[in-house]
């Protein structure tokens, strides 16, 4: 390993040594199960899988400059609207494959075959307890209403999850609603947005605000944690699945994804990546890394997540990467920073 | 690596062509060996310091070429993004960095000094651990201090919890101080970072003539009028140096201040680049971020002042130590023990905690390989680094003027730039340079995804740590020992090996050590640029942390404390030497 990692450095051009036995990824994903995933791939196929991970949005401009040289067979991100990004940048190619077409639903993935969506997560509401009847939320609309004032914890709008939040509710509401919506969640904020996800459970259960929004795996991480703080936490904190009403639309719902990157040096092994990561087998290993969904509707939901079960809003992924920019100025107007 | 070779070359094949009156003092071979040994007689070169200064100057461009790169980009037109930014977030970017970077630079400034004077003069107990303890903030990332303390201090964290059980408060019924806020940042990054000042303001101290000191006492001041009239302006350049340091390191950090949330313009080029998907607004932040270096750049200029300090000879005399009163020598331990508390013990404690509570142990293998990778990188940079400074800092004493002078400046520009933009630079040009070799050649010949690109983006990025502290021993050595050595017939080239090199050697080993600590810290960068498979220590904590799973990155923080610790020591120990080895 270390041998070639130098190698690297005194034959620059190694890089340019393809190897026809293996894949290159750029992933944003770093949760758990993701190497023993990548372990099996090679078990099955005997074609090793080459990693680079780090924050999508860079990966994305490391593609893009490194153009059609680039060594990226395929690029998995987090977010909707990141594969949005990606496919107006251009760097993706079409993947042609029966077995992603029937494994893969025609919601969670491009209409030209650009991406596949791998798991999804939803951005659901969690409130506490003791101090909120569940009975008065309903909605993510119904946030910026002045009752809960000095009562919601959310983080802050650089994170992506809340960019697409935002993007899907432009997209129900219009710009105008949409920006409304927002100056009214920030009059309601307990504090100034900071901290994670998590971080706003925790808070909730401290007793500093009575209502958060944040994505479901990481109030299953808690509930499976071994320490008793964070079982207080769920003790304390109850979970909500907003938008559920008639003609509310559902819950919001984001997806992971991956495609094969334009100009991919090994395509073949490329495909046969995506089908795996599309495969149950796959699929189960990665919704119980990370108690996210599995897209394969083939594939065995993970026990825990077994109580989740809640109408998902439709908006296509799309539409919602598209509003992503519109979602940054209304944030930056309204003063959520 | 070749261009140290460059500079002799040419001249050899060139010196016969000199002008015979150039030539003509040259004369008998025998009469110069009267007064000069054999290998320093040789005819002074003009044309070396021509060549120096166009490698210089070449070096200094392809150094700052990602960051010219990026601040280069608002010259490509405006998409409306930025009318946007300026009617929104502009100003509190604008005023955030520049809060953060006066408050850090303020604080720091004053922490560094105080402990270097009361370690420097006073003797108490536990003053020799306590001047090595002082650096060891130096191995601490900034943004695992900003974890450390933002979970520990936080409303939901173990403190302020177990205040809320004993008194019984609820959650809004009591004030504590908020850790994340603006205020917050500007009080942990001056306990962090103050080991620049305290190290650079240590050493000015050191080199400070006894006599000087005690002629003030003598003339009857008192030790803090002594302190503030004689000792502090001796040390102002060492002073402001360190305190621009401290300036253009806050305004580079882009994970601390995310955790603080405090939005700057590090946080800002972030969002509007890959949110609002505008790398020309992006790139005219980055440009507004250089006005505000350039700021820093000239307050550290204009408060060296005019005053140039040369030391003839590097023999220095053991410094008598003043005794205190018993009271005072529990206030002067407590003055430097403080500092090693907040910005090292207490964010250790933290971290060990959280790895043990976490029972989180990467496997042994694993462990060394991404410590081996760490070292690897930041040992090749170190000496890169040291190399490029020596030839800058050479030429700003060779050719005075504008233009080395220009060079030097260009190539710090980096170290206030945050390393991801650095890093979307560096791969821009090496993206245009594949692109044009493979054009040119039927081979590929790739740099991106390569260790050379990450080299490439750490010299950009921490150059100037090197070129500063090279270029403050090299304007120690007085003048008069070139103008020495030009007249015993040595070349430019000769006296840099021969004379400078042997009295810069504690300088280069700082600077290489300094380097090195930094690019094992180093994260944004090396998470874009890093080859395939090829994990960091400093990658690993990211994995870990950036899934909100901090307690697991506790272990691999550990190890990178550790593996910086080394370093960190040896600068301690060279510090502290420099006294005993002089006589």
């Amino acid at each position: 390993m270390t041998i070639r990692s130098l190698l690297f450095l005194v034959l620059p051009f190694a890089a340019g040594l393809a190897n026809a036995d293996e894949v290159n990824i750029y992933t944003a994903r770093h949760y758990p199960g993701d190497d023993e995933l990548y372990a099996k791939f090679t078990e099955h196929t005997g074609i090793e899988v080459n990693v680079v991970d780090g924050k999508g949005d860079a990966l994305l401009e490391r593609i893009k400059a490194e153009g059609e040289k680039s060594p990226a067979d395929i690029f998995i991100t987090v977010d909707a609207g990141r594969l949005w990004a990606a496919e107006q940048a251009g760097i993706f190619a079409p993947a042609e494959s029966e077995v992603l077409i029937e494994s893969v639903p025609a919601e969670f993935r491009h209409p030209d075959n650009l991406w596949f969506g791998i798991t999804k997560r939803a951005r659901l509401i969690f409130y506490s307890k003791e101090r909120v009847d569940p009975e008065n939320l309903s909605t993510y609309q119904n946030l910026a209403d002045p009752e809960w004032k000095d009562r919601i914890l959310i983080r802050s709008s650089s994170n992506v999850y809340n960019q697409s939040l935002l993007g899907m509710i432009i997209a129900e509401e219009g710009p105008e609603g949409a920006e409304q919506w927002a100056a009214g969640v920030v009059k309601n904020f307990a504090r100034k947005p900071q901290s994670n996800d998590t971080g706003q459970l925790r808070a909730v259960a401290a007793g500093l605000g009575d209502v958060a929004v944040a994505n479901h795996y990481y109030y299953v991480r808690l509930m499976l944690s071994d320490k008793t703080e964070d079982l207080e936490v769920i003790e304390n904190v109850g979970i909500f699945f907003p938008n559920q009403g008639e003609g509310e639309g559902g819950a919001h719902v984001n997806i992971s994804g991956a495609g094969m990157v334009k100009g991919a040096p090994h395509p073949e092994a490329a495909i046969k990546f995506l089908e795996f990561l599309t495969s149950p087998e796959a699929q189960e290993i990665l919704a119980l890394g990370n108690a996210e969904f599995p897209v394969n509707p083939n594939a065995t939901i993970p026990e825990v997540l077994e109580t989740f079960v809640f109408e998902e809003n439709d908006t296509p992924s799309s539409v919602i990467g598209e509003n992503n920019p519109e979602a940054i100025r209304i944030f930056d107007r309204v003063g959520w920073r | 690596m070749s261009a140290g070779a460059d500079p002799s070359d040419p001249q050899r094949s060139r010196s016969h062509d000199l002008p015979a009156g150039e030539n003509s003092f040259q004369g008998d071979p025998s009469s110069g060996a009267e007064f000069a040994p054999e290998s320093l007689r040789r005819p002074a070169r003009p044309s070396t310091k021509a060549v120096l200064l166009i490698i210089g100057c070449l070096l200094a461009l392809a150094i700052a070429a990602p960051v010219l790169v990026i601040a280069a980009s608002p010259v490509l037109g405006s998409d409306g993004t930025w009318t946007h930014l300026r009617e929104t977030v502009l100003g509190l970017y604008v005023r955030n960095s520049v809060l953060l970077a006066a408050g850090a630079g303020i604080g720091a400034g004053l922490v560094g000094l105080l402990t270097a004077w009361v370690i420097s003069m006073y003797q108490f107990p536990g003053r020799r651990i306590l001047e090595w303890m002082l650096l060891l903030p130096l191995a601490m990332p900034t943004y695992l201090i900003a974890y450390a303390y933002t979970d520990f201090l936080d409303f939901s964290g173990p403190l302020q919890t177990m205040i809320r059980d004993w008194t019984g408060l609820g959650a809004r019924e009591y004030w504590f101080p908020q850790i994340r806020s603006l205020g917050g940042a500007i009080f942990l990054f001056s306990f962090v970072l103050y080991p620049y000042v305290y190290l650079l303001c240590r050493a000015s101290f050191l080199e400070q003539s006894v006599c000087m000191l005690d002629a003030s006492r003598t003339m009857g001041q008192s030790r803090q009028q002594t302190f503030r009239r004689v000792a502090i302006p001796l040390t102002r350049p060492a002073l402001a140096a360190g305190i621009a340091l401290v300036a253009m390191e806050s305004l580079a950090d882009y994970g601390a201040v995310d955790y603080f949330a405090v939005d700057t313009f590090t946080t800002g080029i972030y969002r509007t680049w890959f949110g609002l998907g505008s790398p020309v607004a992006a790139a005219q932040l980055s440009a507004g971020l250089l006005g505000v270096i350039l700021l820093v750049v000239v307050f550290e200029r204009l408060s060296r002042g005019r005053k140039r300090f040369f030391h003839t000879t590097n023999r220095q005399q053991e410094l008598p130590r003043w005794h205190l009163s018993r009271p005072k020598k529990v206030f002067a331990f407590f003055v430097c023990f403080i500092p090693v508390v907040i910005g090292f013990l207490i964010p250790l404690g933290i971290l060990v905690e959280a790895a043990t509570q976490a029972g989180f142990l990467p496997s042994v293998i694993d462990s060394l390989e991404w410590a081996w990778h760490s070292v690897v990188l930041a040992s090749l940079t170190a000496v890169l680094s040291v190399f490029f400074a020596l030839i800058l800092s050479y030429n700003v004493r060779l050719a005075p003027g504008a233009i080395s002078r220009t060079a030097a400046r260009i190539a710090s520009l980096g170290y206030a730039i945050p390393g991801s933009v650095i890093a979307v630079g560096v791969l821009l040009i090496l993206g245009w340079t594949d692109r044009a070799s493979t054009a040119w050649f039927s081979h590929d010949f790739l740099l991106s995804g390569t260790l050379a690109a990450l080299l490439f983006a750490y010299l950009t990025r921490f150059l100037t740590l090197s070129i500063g502290t090279v270029e403050s021993g090299l304007t120690r050595i007085s003048p008069s020992l070139d103008q020495a050595g030009r007249t015993l017939g040595a070349g430019p080239v000769g006296i840099l090996r021969r004379i400078h090199f042997p009295l810069l050697r504690a300088s280069t080993l700082a600077a290489a050590l300094l380097v090195f600590v930094e690019v094992l810290k180093e994260l944004p960068a090396t998470l874009i640029i890093r080859p395939f498979n090829f994990d960091t220590l400093a990658v690993h904590i990211y994995q870990q942390a950036s899934d909100e799973r901090f307690a697991e990155s506790a272990a691999p923080a550990l190890l990178i404390i550790l593996v910086g610790l080394a370093p960190v020591l040896i600068l301690s120990r060279m510090m502290t030497s420099s006294r005993k080895n002089g006589n």
